[in-house]
């Protein structure tokens, strides 16, 4: 079952003025339910304008997106009810906080979703738990905690909403290698645990490798391609034509093979490269 | 969008008009309110609307982009126009209940309309040809000699350049914050007058808290490259004065002179 389908949607900026510029351009998506989809592009590529279509903060200027086989903007007034569907964590989303308290922060989707008292505080105390805040933490104000803290606050409160569709822009820019992997594990724990699609916009192509089932590559506004993670970082040469790159391990082993060593296409994690070399090794010592 | 929001934005191009001296603009900008002030008669305003083609056609600033300017004045205007057209007594032509609407008030009407247009007009495109650090640079060296007076010409230009230069940066910081509170369902658009106030809380208090932040920032960076205020500062870009500036003081000259012209005339 597909949960997000794009019908040729385009989007443009400062339409009809000098600054006019195309930032999605007719594109046709489908996204099937359950994925976690790795979403990769140069800077102004269209991924942001895109990702922002599927929480219905921009409207289309041609097209169509569906949600779970629903027509978005076929009834302008239920607007909000894909807000709550599709949850988006935006870049840097912890300067979006503003309560008292972490509690209250986290609580403000749930809120606006007129769920009552109980049914937010277990939501709050879940979401709270997925990202490894202590409640210790959901007293003290947002503006107290580190920066880490702080991100994982602001993503909290958007898993509280329950949303069956997370889209994060860049959820791990300007943290620290730990605050990092801290994030993304708990994202990926969140996944398998909840079986929900998740889309995650990212630069970092091992952390792609290491957690995505699947892979969007955005270009000049559009698709470039979509398909299994090995299926696109198979494409070495034209992502590094756009401007991209495949994961620095898998760049290592295209080119031993390019030097002659006979090995596996497919290796984009190091555990997997680990098992490969230590395979060639043991091959080259029985011959 | 709160991006589209236009008071009197600049709109890059490289017209004889972009590229003359922001002194000069300011200063012939200055001259075109007087003037429109100094006519008493429509022909006086005519020479001002004459006056506002030729710039704008040598600006090439289309001229869709002057009822863009004018859009959040209208109402002003029509209030001007409506009350100028009922209060102003003299030989009436329509007469109901109390209200009567004479032929003074209708001229009188009209001519006050124009003038507002030509007004807005004018000033406008002396916004839309000059980018906003231009206009504070240009401010600066007309207020010079006020610094005699110990007046901080230079703090205060610096400030309006730093405000300015922050208006996009917080417009596009709203815009993203309200985006992310859109995005955990906060309703901005409906609800009672209360309720929306109140909406916007979750908006204003990350909006302070990234402008305080923002401002720690600058100054700190301003201090490492040793900022220290106006004294014995130089600059990079040095304002000239060329022939496209003298032959805009000329054409103002003849309008001014027109419109004196034709006030004693009339």
């Amino acid at each position: 079952m597909e949960i997000i389908k794009t019908e040729h949607l385009s989007y443009v900026y400062n339409q009809n003025t000098p600054y006019e510029k195309v930032a999605v351009d007719d594109l046709n998506l489908s996204i099937e339910e359950g994925e976690f989809v790795g979403i990769i592009g140069h800077t102004g590529s269209g991924k942001s304008t895109l990702i922002q279509h599927f929480n219905a903060l921009l409207r289309p200027t041609s097209g169509k997106i569906y949600i779970d086989g629903q027509d978005m903007w076929e009834n302008e007034k239920e607007i909000r009810k894909f807000r709550f569907q599709v949850g988006l964590v935006f870049q840097y989303p912890e300067y979006q906080l503003f309560e008292e308290t972490v509690y209250k922060d986290i609580a403000f989707g749930p809120k606006n979703m007129g769920m009552d008292e109980q049914q937010i505080d277990r939501r709050v105390r879940e979401a709270a738990g997925f990202v490894g805040l202590k409640e210790k933490h959901l007293e003290k104000s947002p503006f107290e905690l580190s920066g880490g803290q702080k991100r994982r606050v602001a993503i909290a409160g958007v898993l509280a909403m329950d949303p069956q569709v997370l889209i994060l822009d860049e959820p791990t820019a300007g943290l620290d290698p730990y605050g990092r992997d801290r994030i993304l594990n708990q994202i990926s724990l969140y996944h398998r645990a909840q079986k929900k699609t998740i889309l995650l916009v990212s630069h970092s192509m091992e952390d792609i490798a290491k957690y995505c089932t699947k892979v969007l590559v955005m270009n000049q506004s559009k698709v470039f391609l979509y398909d299994t993670v090995e299926k696109v970082f198979a494409h070495v040469e034209e992502l590094r034509e756009i401007g991209l790159a495949v994961p620095q391990i898998t760049q290592v082993f295209y080119d031993l093979k390019a030097r002659g060593f006979h090995l596996n296409d497919n290796v984009y994690t190091v555990e997997k490269a680990k098992h490969e070399l230590l395979q060639l090794l043991r091959g080259e010592t029985d011959a | 969008m709160l991006k589209d929001i236009t008071i009197g934005q600049y709109f890059p191009g490289n017209s004889l008009i972009h590229r003359m001296d922001p002194r000069m603009k300011i200063v012939l900008t200055f001259a075109y309110i007087i003037m429109l002030f100094v006519a008493n008669s429509m022909f006086g305003l005519l020479v001002g609307i004459l006056f506002l083609i030729v710039t704008y056609g040598i600006s090439k600033v289309p001229p869709r982009m002057i009822l863009k300017s004018m859009k959040p004045i209208v109402p002003i205007i029509l209030f001007t126009a409506i009350l100028n057209m009922f209060f102003v007594s003299g030989t009436p032509i329509v007469e109901f209940w109390i209200f009567k609407i004479t032929r003074e008030g209708i001229s009188l009407a009209i001519f006050m309309l124009v003038r507002i247009v030509c007004l807005i007009a004018g000033t406008s495109l002396m916004t839309y040809t000059t980018s906003p650090i231009a206009l504070t640079d240009g401010i600066e060296r007309l207020l010079g000699p006020l610094k005699k007076i110990r007046f901080p010409v230079h703090e205060l230009a610096m400030m309006m350049t730093i405000a300015l230069r922050f208006i996009p940066t917080l417009i596009e910081e709203t815009d993203k914050i309200m985006n992310a509170q859109k995005a955990r369902g906060a309703d901005l658009e409906t609800g009672s007058l209360i309720q929306r106030a109140k909406a916007l809380i979750p908006i204003l208090i990350p909006l302070f808290v990234s402008a305080f932040r923002r401002a720690d920032e600058l100054a700190l960076a301003m201090e490492c490259r040793c900022y220290k205020g106006g004294e014995g500062r130089t600059r990079m870009k040095i304002l000239h004065m060329g022939l496209p500036d003298l032959f805009a003081a000329l054409f103002m000259t003849i309008c001014f002179a027109g419109v004196i012209v034709l006030n004693i005339l009339l």
